[in-house]
């Protein structure tokens, strides 16, 4: 591995963990398509600021980006407030506007800068290492990985700081605002949050990339487990093992390193979506054939008891009677007398079934519940 | 009339805009049912995750034909469509969680296989990448005729299928007790929806496709409450939007066609949530002022008249204006409510105030009867 491969991935790594932090409240908050709008939206405010600065490095461009993040939250929510339009057509509304402002802005005054569509929209990783961070003629390492680390760091400290009222506004909105906790300025300082992450995240991975790092990590961790530390803890982890495993893919295929990496998050979110251990498509279709079957067995028990020592005894307690009465198939008819009888509750002889015991009191307490 | 003109014969004005018009005309209509059932940002969905199925349409086919690609990009956007269902049916992700994950995930994937093809030796993705970012100046005959077929193919569906499709938007729980497939329908609008965005791919792009949806649609919203109406001004709209894009786009240099369509767009959406007549920003200030006003005049008459049923033998006996003023919060709003009130001959001046006119007694009288009622 050299010295750019490493480093390369120690940057998607920390983009990865960057995003995947604050995107956990989005997923949470269902507001999850706020950082598709943000990402996007904040071009013409980079744009704007690199006229000024005339420089990409400044670091005026990322606040000038977050702040045009955040007035696309307020445009938004004012959009909403007319009550002339849905909150989900104001978001298609107003980011793809910003987005063209954005465009023809660089089109018409910025055409042959560094600033063009493509980078905005893909990112380019495998560049990132050339970008050298020099202070006084030492060589401090990539500015990606100075620009991005201070963003985590900022993620992890806002977390620290605001953990129980960001917790309790996304949980319980209205307990926090009884309480005093400012969910209103909780809400914007959360989406401030997520434009300075988007604007770092941007140049490594392109502002549709951004959005699969903020919500698909998260919405995986989602699916594991029910604790919020957790959650946090579990989609940095997703992340980042999206990003590394993303950026080995793409150097086996000879791709773009910031499409496998989205790939690999849509990968591992496919992986929880089939497989997580209580909410997966395995585990729920085990249960519900667990369930159908336990059913069944207190059926069949039930039934027997039912027409035990009565004069249709000899006629109802028969295996393809069951068919006819409780409108099983032949196959799922037997499945369940196997079941029953291995749990001891059935007797077979020949056809003819006859409860045992446990079985009368499995049935007497099945009609109980 | 130089524009007329290249309008009419100049090949690539002509070409582009008649491409933009068409583009408008179905994805303005077509997003009206997106913009009514709260699938806005379904489109944006669709339009990102068609970008693998370009791709693949062309490593399979190897070929570039317009209707190739839609043909592939239709497919990835449906299959994007499916799996967003899915994942909202199936699991405890919200919908625009899902929407997000498929969003990005598919064009994560799509832009893994175009550099795949870009570094294919002999394949070049020439062609392919304009559906990233729309390049409408490359359109050519072929491009808008796909798009007119496929675009009156959908168009005329929505017709065939017009009361469905309502009762699909506006009381879905009355189709389904009717006996109507309704998820059969969902479905099939949900198709005819993806047909509308591929077709607009080429034109406008990935990322500013789903604004042709929502931006002409929310427009027409403002105007009428009635769905044929809405439909045909969104289409209308749409157009309007398509073609004034694209010709500001030819006859200015360094104006990118796709983001001036969008714009366009938006600024019909503006104009039209401020200046719609009933539902618009400025329609609803007019009216509420209005009702202010009105109030503020009733209130004076109200006052008048509690002065009146104090002279039972002379209700037409006149008050000062100070008097007046000491019964209501805001004594400045007398004088006016008085002139207002007199321009309406409800309350007349005399030497030693105002008094109520036989009119004004009459309707200060219903008003009072319904303020009590009311209470």
């Amino acid at each position: 591995m050299t010295q750019a491969q490493l480093e390369i991935q120690l940057i998607a790594a920390t983009v990865a963990a960057a995003c995947a932090l604050p995107g956990v409240f989005l997923v949470l908050r269902r507001v999850s398509l706020m950082s598709d709008a943000i990402s996007h939206a904040i071009l013409p405010g980079l744009v704007l600021a690199f006229f000024v600065t005339e420089d990409l490095a400044s670091p005026l461009l990322i606040v000038a980006a977050a702040a045009t993040g955040v007035l696309t939250v307020v445009l938004i929510e004012a959009l909403n407030r007319t009550g002339r339009v849905k909150e989900d057509a104001a978001i298609g509304l107003v980011f793809p506007l910003l987005f063209s402002i954005g465009v023809i802005l660089i089109a018409r005054f910025a055409s042959g800068v560094h600033l063009d569509v493509d980078a905005v929209l893909l990112g380019e990783l495998a560049f990132a290492p050339f970008n050298r961070f020099v202070v006084g003629g030492t060589d401090l390492g990539p500015q990606a990985l100075w620009v991005m680390g201070p963003i985590l760091a900022l993620n992890l400290a806002f977390l620290a700081v605001f953990f129980k009222e960001i917790k309790l506004s996304t949980f319980d909105a209205g307990l926090a605002a009884a309480l005093g906790f400012a969910p209103g300025a909780l809400h914007y300082g959360l989406m401030a949050l997520v434009s300075v992450t988007a604007v770092g995240a941007f140049d490594a991975v392109g502002s549709v990339l951004v959005v699969a790092l903020m919500i698909a990590p998260p919405a995986t961790a989602y699916l594991l487990t029910d604790r919020l530390t957790t959650m946090l803890g579990l989609s940095a982890l997703v992340g980042v093992a999206s990003a590394v495993g993303g950026y080995w893919a793409a150097h086996a295929l000879d791709t773009s390193i910031a499409g496998a990496m989205a790939t690999g998050c849509g990968v591992l979110f496919a992986l929880a979506f089939a497989f997580a251990p209580e909410r997966g498509m395995v585990a729920m279709a085990r249960r519900r054939c667990a369930q159908r079957r336990s059913f069944a067995e207190k059926m069949l028990a039930v039934h027997l008891l039912h027409h035990e020592n009565t004069p249709q005894e000899d006629r109802e307690c028969r295996v393809p009677h069951l068919q006819e009465h409780l409108r099983w198939t032949h196959d799922f008819a037997r499945l369940a007398v196997d079941a029953a009888e291995r749990d001891g509750y059935v007797l077979r002889r020949a056809d003819r079934l006859a409860l045992t015991a446990s079985g009368r009191v499995y049935a007497q307490e099945s009609m109980v519940d | 009339m130089d524009l007329f003109h290249d309008l009419f014969f100049d090949y690539t004005l002509r070409t582009v805009a008649l491409g933009a018009a068409t583009l408008g005309i179905v994805s303005g209509s077509l997003g009206t049912y997106a913009v009514l059932r709260g699938q806005s940002l379904l489109g944006d969905a669709v339009s990102h995750a068609a970008l693998p199925g370009i791709a693949l349409a062309f490593m399979l086919t190897g070929s570039k034909a317009p209707l190739v690609l839609v043909v592939g990009a239709a497919l990835a956007g449906w299959v994007g469509t499916l799996a967003v269902m899915a994942i909202v049916r199936r699991s405890r992700i919200p919908f625009d969680a899902a929407l997000g994950i498929v969003l990005s995930v598919f064009f994560g994937f799509g832009l893994v296989l175009l550099v795949v093809i870009q570094r294919l030796p002999g394949g070049n993705q020439a062609g392919l990448d304009k559906f990233l970012f729309g390049q409408a100046a490359a359109l050519v005959t072929r491009d808008v005729a796909v798009m007119a077929v496929l675009g009156a193919a959908a168009l005329g569906a929505a017709l065939v299928f017009w009361k469905e499709f309502k009762l699909l938007a506006f009381d879905e729980e009355f189709g389904a007790a009717l006996g109507l497939p309704m998820r059969r329908l969902d479905v099939a609008l949900t198709t005819l929806l993806v047909i509308a965005i591929v077709i607009g791919l080429q034109t406008v792009g990935v990322v500013l496709m789903s604004a042709m949806l929502i931006a002409p649609a929310s427009s027409a919203r403002q105007w009428t409450d009635r769905l044929g109406l809405m439909m045909g001004l969104a289409a209308f709209f749409g157009a309007l939007a398509g073609v004034s894009g694209a010709v500001l786009s030819a006859t200015t240099e360094h104006l990118p066609t796709g983001p001036t369509i969008v714009l366009c767009a938006g600024v019909l959406v503006v104009v039209s949530l401020g200046l719609a007549p009933r539902r618009g920003l400025v329609a609803a200030w007019l009216r509420a002022r209005r009702n202010r006003t009105n109030l503020r005049e009733i209130g004076v008459l109200e006052d008048l008249y509690t002065l009146a049923l104090q002279h039972p033998d002379d209700p037409y006996h006149p008050h000062p204006v100070a008097t007046l003023q000491t019964m209501t919060a805001r004594p400045e709003s007398v004088t006016p409510g008085l002139d207002a009130l007199a321009e309406r001959r409800l309350v007349e001046p005399r030497d030693e105030g105002w008094a109520l006119t036989e009119q004004g007694l009459s309707a200060a009288r219903v008003f009072a009867r319904y303020v009590k009622e009311e209470v």
